[in-house]
């Protein structure tokens, strides 16, 4: 009786640990259908938050739809806030990621923004064999590196900003409209040009590509102004610039200097047209940061709210009613997660080979354009994919003012360049 | 070019002689180094953002109670965490550059790193020798040139400036004369909290408000204490002026080197220091010692 009731007892106890390893084991499988994806990004700064909110808005659309399609399988897509704090410090950038590849085991990074940080980064993944999608560092020689040693660098993709190389391109281009529109609406015969580079590497490539360009656009080069990117005055540059008799600014502003420069040009009332790149000036906080008088000013940018493709008014108008901000390139962490989606689910496996081999097939129309990449996994610019776009301070409106007639292109929406008013009335 | 040079030093000096001041002012009176002088400034600043741009004041009462909880602030900071280490210098030191990491961390959680400015009281600009000026800051190079010519008067006209300008001179004699020496350090940090508030109260509309935006001003106000003698008022306001030559010189005779005006100060420092070790006015302080 006594060995019938021991017999019976174990084999209860036996279908109790079955069950419950059976259990587990469900749980790991499920537990283990997560792909972990790392945004990094200085968080406290409008960038990271940017680089947060357009990862977040990605992976809340994938989630709802069921996850990423891995073979037969759905995988959630769980998010790492990495907060690099890379705009302060290099250091706290790698320790912040190196953590998440130790701690949170992230399958794949996207973000990043100051160059220092994002070139230490890369180097950081490629040691740990991981995807990395830069969406905010533009240094060319990031790309340089797939080229010259791919077996290392092959994880590595740049969906946002365009190179900078590319950039100083496009911004010139730029540069070039807002002088067309200059000759024709002032009579300017060649318009005199300052430049306004801040001291940085990407700030070097714009000023030396300024001093050969300018002359051949039938302008006349009248200055370069270095300022530092903490700039926290630029009375004495602009009062400068006023006495070399400037009729145009040519600018590259990355940072904090971009809203001082903005802020006094306009309380100033510098008799010259200011366009270029002023990263600041794509923030819907600008106008306030320069209490109004960043009004006019204009940069290159990669969003606006004009028809660049089917996707981008829904989508600048989603993020920025969720954000309360204008998406700005850090924002592409958004495009980096559906690129990612759409290489993972085309290979059907997540072996990474696999997946970078899709990825280089990359074909996605984004808000931004259409983006395809390079043999140096960098986004291809130009007409038919992403082009970037002139954005004005129009009246306290944010307009889109170029491609307007370049190669064919205007995307609808977009409006003419606007000649500041103070700058029309002395110039006349 | 002439014009533009001075008339840019003057706008740029008159700040820079306020922050000066004010940081040789208590390390004349209580031997002590605040490396978060430029923190109240930055505090003015914010203090000023929240009052028009939150609670909807209008510029000069915000400056006023800015200037006023600014001080405030910079009073207790000294009397609990400076006062009981003064003798310490070192460890002060530490403290007050600890102290101002704190102001800054505390910003950043609060208003995050986005840029942010603040209107001044007077929209445009006007022609000074045919130098194009806002009319804000022509503003605040007045009230500055007020303000400075006020300290003056107290330190050089009253009872109490009598009693800053011995303990400066000597703080042991001093005390042994009968005077509370802790009390007039404790003023003098007031005043000089208080100068700096004022400063950043006077220069939050011309600037951009930011986290760090304390650090800068910091590097340069040390050249201009070194250069002008440590400790010496005089000294101080004849720095902030050299370094705001110098730095008007830079960007109008370099246009492409305008990054370094900072590094070309500190250069001035050095020269400046190499041929009087004590700074243009450090020696007439250490004869009256």
């Amino acid at each position: 009786m006594k060995t019938r009731w021991a017999v019976a007892a174990a084999l209860i106890l036996l279908c109790l640990g079955a069950a419950l390893v059976a259990g587990c084991a469900r749980e790991e499988a499920e537990e283990s259908r997560v792909i972990k994806i790392g945004v990094a990004g200085p968080m406290q700064f409008v960038h990271g938050q940017h680089h947060w909110l357009g990862a977040e808005m990605a992976a809340e659309e994938i989630n709802a739809a069921g996850g990423i399609k891995v073979g037969d399988e759905y995988y959630l897509v769980e998010l790492v806030k990495i907060d690099t704090n890379e705009l302060l410090s290099v250091e706290d950038a790698t320790n912040a990621v190196e953590r998440a590849l130790a701690q949170d085991n992230i399958d794949l990074l996207v973000g990043t923004i100051r160059t220092e940080a994002a070139v230490a980064i890369q180097e950081l993944m490629m040691d740990n064999e991981k995807i990395f999608i830069t969406c905010g560092a533009s240094l060319k020689q990031m790309a340089d590196k797939v080229g010259q040693d791919y077996e290392r660098y092959k994880y590595w993709f740049r969906v946002t900003p365009l190179n900078g190389e590319l950039l100083a391109r496009a911004s010139l281009i730029l540069l070039q409209y807002v002088g067309q529109v200059m000759k024709e609406d002032l009579g300017l015969e060649a318009p005199k040009v300052a430049v306004v580079c801040e001291e940085a590497a990407a700030g070097d490539a714009l000023a030396a590509a300024a001093q050969q360009v300018i002359p051949s656009f039938g302008m006349e080069l009248v200055g370069i102004w270095r300022p530092s990117p903490q700039a926290t005055d630029m009375t004495a540059e602009l009062t400068a610039i006023r006495g070399a008799g400037a009729q145009i600014i040519y600018t590259y502003l990355s940072s904090a200097a971009g809203v001082t420069y903005a802020k006094q040009w306009g309380e100033l009332q510098i008799p010259a047209a200011s366009v270029g790149i002023n990263v600041e000036s794509q923030a819907m906080g600008f106008m306030e940061a320069t209490d109004n008088y960043g009004d006019f000013e204009c940069s290159l940018n990669t969003y606006a709210l004009v028809e660049i493709t089917e996707k981008t008014v829904d989508w600048y108008n989603r993020f920025t009613e969720r954000a309360g901000e204008f998406p700005t390139y850090n924002a592409g962490t958004y495009d980096a997660i559906n690129i990612y989606r759409e290489a993972v689910e085309r290979a059907g496996t997540l072996e990474t080979d696999a997946v970078i081999a899709e990825l280089e097939q990359t074909r996605h129309t984004s808000a931004a354009g259409v983006q395809v990449f390079d043999e140096n996994h960098d986004v291809i610019w130009g007409p038919g994919y992403a082009t970037a776009v002139g954005t004005q301070w129009q009246n306290g409106e944010l307009k889109c003012v170029w491609p307007y007639n370049w190669e064919g292109i205007t995307y609808p929406g977009t409006v003419r360049y606007q000649i500041p008013p103070w700058v029309a009335e002395a110039l006349q | 070019m002439l014009a533009n040079i001075l008339v840019t030093t003057l706008v740029n000096g008159a700040a820079y002689a306020m922050l000066a001041v004010g940081f040789s002012l208590i390390f004349g009176v209580g031997r002590i180094i605040n490396l978060a002088h430029t923190a109240y400034y930055m505090l003015a600043g914010y203090s000023i953002f929240t009052l028009v741009r939150v609670a909807g004041l209008a510029y000069v009462p915000a400056m006023a109670l800015s200037i006023l909880l600014v001080t405030v602030v910079a009073v207790l900071c000294y009397k609990l965490l400076i006062d009981p280490m003064r003798e310490h210098e070192t460890t002060v030191l530490i403290i007050t550059i600890a102290l101002a990491l704190v102001f800054q961390e505390l910003m950043l959680k609060y208003f995050g790193g986005h840029f942010r400015s603040v209107p001044g009281v007077a929209e445009g600009s006007l022609s000074i020798l045919g130098v194009q000026v806002t009319r804000q800051q022509a503003i605040t190079c007045a009230v500055l040139a007020v303000i400075l010519a006020a300290v003056w008067l107290l330190l050089h006209r009253t009872r109490f400036g009598l009693a800053v300008r011995a303990t400066a001179q000597d703080m042991e004699a001093a005390n042994l004369m009968g005077m509370d020496v802790s009390r007039i350090a404790t003023l003098t940090a007031a005043v000089s909290a208080a100068l700096s508030a004022a400063a950043g109260a006077l220069v939050a509309p011309l600037n951009i408000l930011e986290p760090h935006m304390w650090l800068n001003p910091l590097t340069i106000i040390l050249a201009i204490i070194v250069l002008g003698g440590m400790g010496s008022i005089k000294g101080s306001i004849y720095g902030a002026a050299i370094i705001a030559l110098s730095e008007s010189l830079v960007i109008f005779l370099i246009p492409q080197g305008s990054f370094l005006k900072g590094a070309f100060s500190l250069l001035i420092m050095i020269i400046v220091l190499l041929i009087r070790p004590e700074g243009l006015f450090g020696v007439a302080l250490e004869g009256e010692r």
